[in-house]
């Protein structure tokens, strides 16, 4: 039996992506429903744009927004609600990410006209009631007081501020911004988020031209938008990172958590795909150049990964992993080399077409269900793209060569111009 | 439901096939039958070391991962108290490939030493990752010999201590493998966009010459029956005391593992949940609290864990708990209660089966446990729990005598407890 030889393969050349079908509600509403009735399941997603008043950027209103909206309407009480969510088997979430707030529903087809409702009050008629807030905020000072003992944590909010400053996208809240919170803060927000012009739905499963009816009949006909009052824009403040290192001090750490990162481009940027090819060689697989240096050579970690973080309005590229105090200096070089290596040290074809051929497969394999389409779309439908976008994207990744890898690093990756965030020990 | 094929090869390999056509990924998961609970008490956390030196090199195979990658494909592997499951992901034209990664790491590792002591480092900075860097992260290495005085799941897979990891030698690691990756302790499933009679002779291919090894017999003592409530005080710099509570139970096959989980999704399932309903949202006592089983094979613990809010004492938040449980001891569950959280099991049922792999992972587990049918049959063994069922259960699992108790409070600057008077 030879065993030392592969099997032949071949490579990924075709991907199937589910085109939406779109529709309008009433009222104006978008909605891209997405059918696939193998399974007796629904996802329906209101997504709004996030806003602010009066140019003042106050997130953890957006937060506690999204953290208060199954907590009462005018007709039933948080507890009513619940019930009402867990009798019929369904998930109900409300989510605050940077650009937008979602309230995603998961139920078997057959319990949707039960639900479909009282999703109807919440985004309607929620009221925010004193004591369901100071439980709120009670419950969130607590939560983050455990979160702000893990280096990992800090470490997180600590880069993104100094990555983007207090605005949106830097901010985190600490345990006595949760002391700001009103009531009438949050009905004011709600009022003018969560109304049609901010909103998008996304419909995806088991999706009958019933569903489609009642959703219109709920949410495109008698909700209207109150008058805009100065919704302010967002635009990301200039940082200069520049040589700059933050060092959080703890001298009992046993391992130091470690981000490295700058602002960078989005999908919407030409090069963006040929960065997400450069930053797979980098770290952004398990056989990445940093876990093959700095976990499976040197044992330094249980794990170091690199990735883009994508936004509406910008983006941020990050190295994040956590290391053992006394080799903390020493992964910091070796990250430096690496980024340098990709600038300076054309990539091997047997490494290039790997990566390739990786990225073909797991897109393939990121394609699950149906609703992994949804969120291939949403990402890209965000920022005013469209499906063309990924067979864009994969042939950019599939003709790159090791002089265009060499150009993206050069332009986008360069580790004396990013924040160097260390939360532990460098002095060992 | 999961349809599958089966069939056993000559070397005793299990091997299991479910067909999916919807994608065009495939899924190669292999458990092996071997857990910490298999371990040496002086030599813990090795099965799980061993899980990392699997991906160390093959006898003909340097590298494991750069191949799978480059046919696109990824790969990881878990290993619990009670078993190690290793699973493959990949485009399924390309399935070939990982029969000959999987079954050359069957046949022998490389054993190099090289990989040894790195993946002895990795995992050593594994465990401070998530064990000691943690705000309680090592409650489970203190919950775990408080409940469990004779049975090896008085120690988690990460081990008991870092130096168990440090010393392990390469000749254990021979043993080990000798002893328990043999095709008769191992299971394997294929999923995905596959055929049938394709598996049969890629298996027939790559697996029927790996010889049968020697059948290992598991001698576990059982865990004695608790006969005094256990309790335990630990002090750390976290900023919120915590509470865990933990009651011996079934095991995974009995009908009390499935009451006690229905029991838990009456506590803690959901935010209509009594726990949460009572206690965070009423009383105002907790600002987290849940209710779960470890659903190990054997017999397992019934846990109960929440933070109290900084005005409630510990005691007041055990007898709150309390409280509860012995609700569930007086008064039955109500109908709509009932059909409530069994209508939650429906749905969930519903999302198991949106993936390959978790479906692949579930036969696997199910054959382990003694037939793969069984995960198709679980629904009908909810549905048939009545309230009656639920009221003997919690009376035999929630009593004093059957419980372990551990609090574990936050230390103040001054070195005292800030909100206790123990």
């Amino acid at each position: 039996m030879e065993r030392i030889t592969a099997p032949t393969f071949k490579n990924i050349e075709q991907v199937n992506l589910l085109n939406p079908h779109e529709e309008r509600l009433d009222n104006g509403i978008a909605l891209f429903a997405f059918e696939a009735c193998e399974q007796d399941l629904v996802r329906i997603e209101w997504v709004f744009n996030n806003i602010s008043f009066d140019h003042l950027v106050n997130p953890v209103l957006n937060m506690g927004l999204a953290g208060m909206l199954l907590e009462g309407t005018k007709q039933h009480s948080s507890a009513e609600i619940a019930e009402k969510i867990d009798f019929y088997g369904a998930f109900l979430q409300p989510e605050y990410s940077f650009d937008h707030t979602a309230l995603t529903l998961y139920v078997l087809h057959k319990h949707i006209n039960h639900v479909l409702p009282l999703i109807k009050e919440i985004l309607i008629d929620s009221i925010f009631p004193a004591h369901e807030l100071d439980t709120y905020i009670r419950n969130n000072k607590q939560n983050l007081s455990v979160s702000l003992k893990k280096n990992d944590f800090i470490a997180r909010r600590t880069f993104n501020q100094a990555i983007f400053g207090s605005g949106r996208y830097g901010f985190s809240p600490e345990l006595n911004d949760y002391d700001t919170l009103c009531r009438e803060d949050l009905q004011r927000l709600y009022t003018h988020q969560i109304c049609p012009s901010q909103c998008t739905i996304y419909i995806a499963g088991k999706v009958t031209s019933e569903t489609i009816s009642s959703i219109n009949r709920l949410f495109g006909q008698a909700w209207k938008d109150e008058p805009i009052v100065d919704v302010s824009t967002y635009a990301i403040p200039q940082v200069n990172t520049e040589d700059k290192v933050i060092l959080i001090k703890k001298p009992d750490a046993l391992q130091s958590a470690i981000r490295i990162g700058c602002a960078s481009i989005n999908r919407a940027h030409p090069d963006f795909s040929a960065l997400q090819l450069v930053n797979t060689i980098l770290g952004g697989y398990f056989g990445s150049r940093l876990m093959t240096n700095i976990r499976e050579e040197k044992g330094y970690t249980y794990g170091i990964g690199s990735g883009i973080g994508a936004l509406k309005h910008g983006a941020f590229f990050t190295i994040a992993t956590e290391v053992g105090v006394s080799v903390t200096q020493e992964t910091l070089t070796e990250i430096e080399s690496e980024i340098n290596r990709l600038r300076t040290s054309p990539i091997e074809n047997e490494e290039l077409d790997l990566v390739k051929n990786y990225i073909g497969g797991t897109f393939l394999g990121s394609l699950e269900n149906v609703f992994s389409h949804v969120d291939k779309f949403k990402n890209v439908h965000t920022v005013g793209l469209d499906l063309t976008y990924y067979k864009n994207h994969l042939d950019v990744i599939k003709r790159s060569t090791a002089d265009d890898i060499l150009a993206i690093a050069n332009k986008y990756l360069d580790y004396k111009k990013m924040v160097k965030v260390v939360v532990g020990r460098l002095e060992y | 439901m999961v349809t599958y094929n089966q069939f056993t090869v000559k070397n005793g390999l299990r091997v299991l096939i479910h067909e999916d056509h919807s994608t065009p990924m495939a899924v190669l998961n292999l458990l092996y039958d071997v857990g910490a609970r298999d371990e040496a008490p002086d030599q813990t956390g090795f099965a799980h070391l061993f899980e990392h030196l699997m991906f160390g090199g093959s006898v003909n195979i340097p590298q494991f991962d750069l191949p799978l990658q480059r046919v696109g494909g990824e790969s990881n592997a878990f290993t619990t108290n009670d078993l190690t499951n290793y699973y493959m992901t990949l485009p399924a034209i390309n399935l070939e490939t990982a029969f000959w990664l999987e079954s050359d790491r069957m046949l022998s590792l490389a054993f190099s030493e090289k990989s040894l002591e790195t993946q002895r480092q990795v995992v050593c900075e594994e465990f401070k990752q998530r064990y000691l860097n943690q705000p309680y992260g090592d409650v489970w290495l203190k919950l775990r010999p408080l409940a469990y005085k004779k049975h090896p799941y008085q120690w988690a897979t990460i081990g008991k201590e870092l130096a168990h990891i440090e010393q392990a030698t390469m000749d254990q690691v021979k043993t080990f493998f000798k002893k328990h990756y043999t095709p008769q302790n191992a299971i394997m499933v294929v999923a995905g966009d596959v055929h049938t009679d394709e598996i049969k002779a890629l298996t027939e291919k790559w697996f029927a010459d790996i010889p049968a090894g020697e059948k290992y017999h598991r001698a576990i003592t059982p865990e004695p029956k608790q006969t005094k409530a256990r309790r335990e005080i630990v002090e750390a710099d976290v900023p919120v005391n915590s509470i865990y509570i933990a009651f011996h139970m079934g095991d995974r096959r009995s009908k009390q593992y499935y009451i006690g989980d229905l029991i838990s999704d009456i506590l803690s399932r959901g935010k209509s949940s009594r726990l949460y309903r009572r206690l965070i949202k009423e009383q105002l006592l907790f600002s987290e609290i849940n209710a779960y089983l470890t659903g190990s094979i054997d017999n397992g613990l019934f846990i109960l864990e929440g933070k109290p809010l900084p005005h409630v004492t510990p005691e007041q938040a055990e007898e709150a708990i309390w409280d509860q449980l012995i609700d569930l001891q007086r008064f039955p569950v109500s109908d709509y209660e009932l059909e409530k959280v069994k209508n939650k099991i429906e749905s969930t049922m519903v999302f198991a089966e949106l993936s390959i792999l978790d479906k692949a992972m579930n036969l696997a587990y199910f054959e382990l446990l003694g037939n793969a049918d069984w995960l198709n049959q679980e629904i009908g063994t909810y549905l048939k729990i009545d309230a009656s069922a639920i009221q003997e259960a919690a009376t035999a699992l929630f009593q004093k005598e059957n419980s372990s108790t551990l609090l574990y409070l936050a230390k103040t600057n001054d070195g005292t407890n800030n909100s206790t008077n123990i």
